[in-house]
């Protein structure tokens, strides 16, 4: 238990150094570096604290913390899943579209000469 | 005005016959869209005299029919023909499908290998990935046609205002039947000759295909 625990912090911590590299790359806005920031260190702290979860837990009427928080990221990953394939789907068809129109214009641009 | 649209992906070995072909059947616009090929499609298509439209970057069969839908409709096509690059088909079928498409008003001619018995379909082929493709197309569809993969059509200025082709890869066919029933332009199935060079799509390309219409179906 004690070797998870200090593997899966020592992750977290890694993905807060890439979170604040990012930043100051500037790939990441101020909300979204305090927002990444808060979701590690939160995973951090219940990796830690396995019974902070528990409360939690207790409210949505599930027997372990650690059992919500598999459920709640399931959803969480399926969700997120869902609109990754929705955006390359829509991305696959601008790209085409793209494609198209310069297809075309060239073709025009050779009529001209 | 008649534009044949040849779409063509590696095809630089056939593309050069194939456009040869329907030039000595009198066709003046034939349109090649060259889909990002790695060998010399495009140069080849050009020197067999062709009007060469050429995609940047890969997009597939239906994506490229659709670049050539679009180029023609803008140069003012009364009629559009797809034609394979691959040299599969042959360009004396043409005329005869647009004299009977002509005289009996039709919006969309589809060719079928099974109409008359000049195709020399591989068994495996006709006896199992054909009459299954057909049974799930027929479904997914809703119209009953002999012959359901099958590139070559025709279409009137009517039904190329009408289907917008968007599935880009291989789905773009059963999506075109789709649109006829969606779009009620009528159509008709004629018997055309394909000669087999090589095998084209088994059962994995059939599964992709039914993958590709599904998940295509959940995007608008």
């Amino acid at each position: 238990m004690i070797v998870t625990q200090i593997l899966l912090v020592v992750f977290f911590l890694f993905a807060l150094i890439k979170v604040i590299s990012r930043f100051r790359d500037g790939d990441l806005s101020k909300l979204g570096l305090i927002l990444w920031s808060l979701f590690w260190l939160a995973a951090a702290g219940v990796v830690l604290l396995p019974n902070s979860t528990a409360y939690l837990a207790k409210l949505a009427g599930i027997g372990r913390g650690a059992d919500l928080v598999v459920y709640v990221s399931l959803a969480a990953i399926f969700f997120i899943i869902f609109r990754l394939l929705i955006k390359i789907e829509l991305l696959n068809k601008d790209i085409t579209k793209l494609t198209r129109k310069i297809a075309l214009q060239d073709k025009n641009k050779n009529l001209d000469k | 005005m008649l534009f044949v649209i040849v779409p063509a992906y590696n095809e630089s070995k056939n593309i050069g016959r194939v456009i040869s072909g329907l030039f000595s059947q009198g066709f003046k616009n034939i349109v090649v869209i060259d889909d990002a090929s790695a060998d010399n499609t495009y140069e080849e298509a050009k020197k067999a005299g062709a009007a060469v439209l050429k995609h940047e970057v890969n997009r597939g069969q239906g994506a490229a029919l659709q670049t050539g839908n679009e180029y023609a409709m803008a140069s003012g096509a009364s009629f559009v023909v797809h034609f394979d690059a691959d040299g599969q088909f042959n360009p004396a079928d043409i005329n005869k499908a647009l004299a009977v498409m002509q005289e009996k008003n039709i919006d969309v001619l589809l060719g079928s290998r099974f109409l008359d018995n000049r195709s020399q379909i591989p068994w495996t082929k006709k006896h199992l990935v054909l009459p299954m493709a057909r049974l799930i197309n027929n479904f997914l569809t809703g119209i009953e046609l002999t012959d359901v993969h099958n590139g070559f059509r025709i279409l009137s200025r009517r039904a190329l205002e009408n289907i917008n082709i968007s599935q880009d890869r291989m789905a773009h066919n059963s999506e075109i039947v789709r649109q006829i029933k969606q779009k009620n332009l009528s159509y008709l199935e004629y018997p055309v000759e394909v000669t087999y060079n090589e095998y084209g799509q088994g059962v994995g390309g059939g599964l992709k295909i039914i993958w590709e219409i599904l998940h295509g179906r959940l995007t608008r």
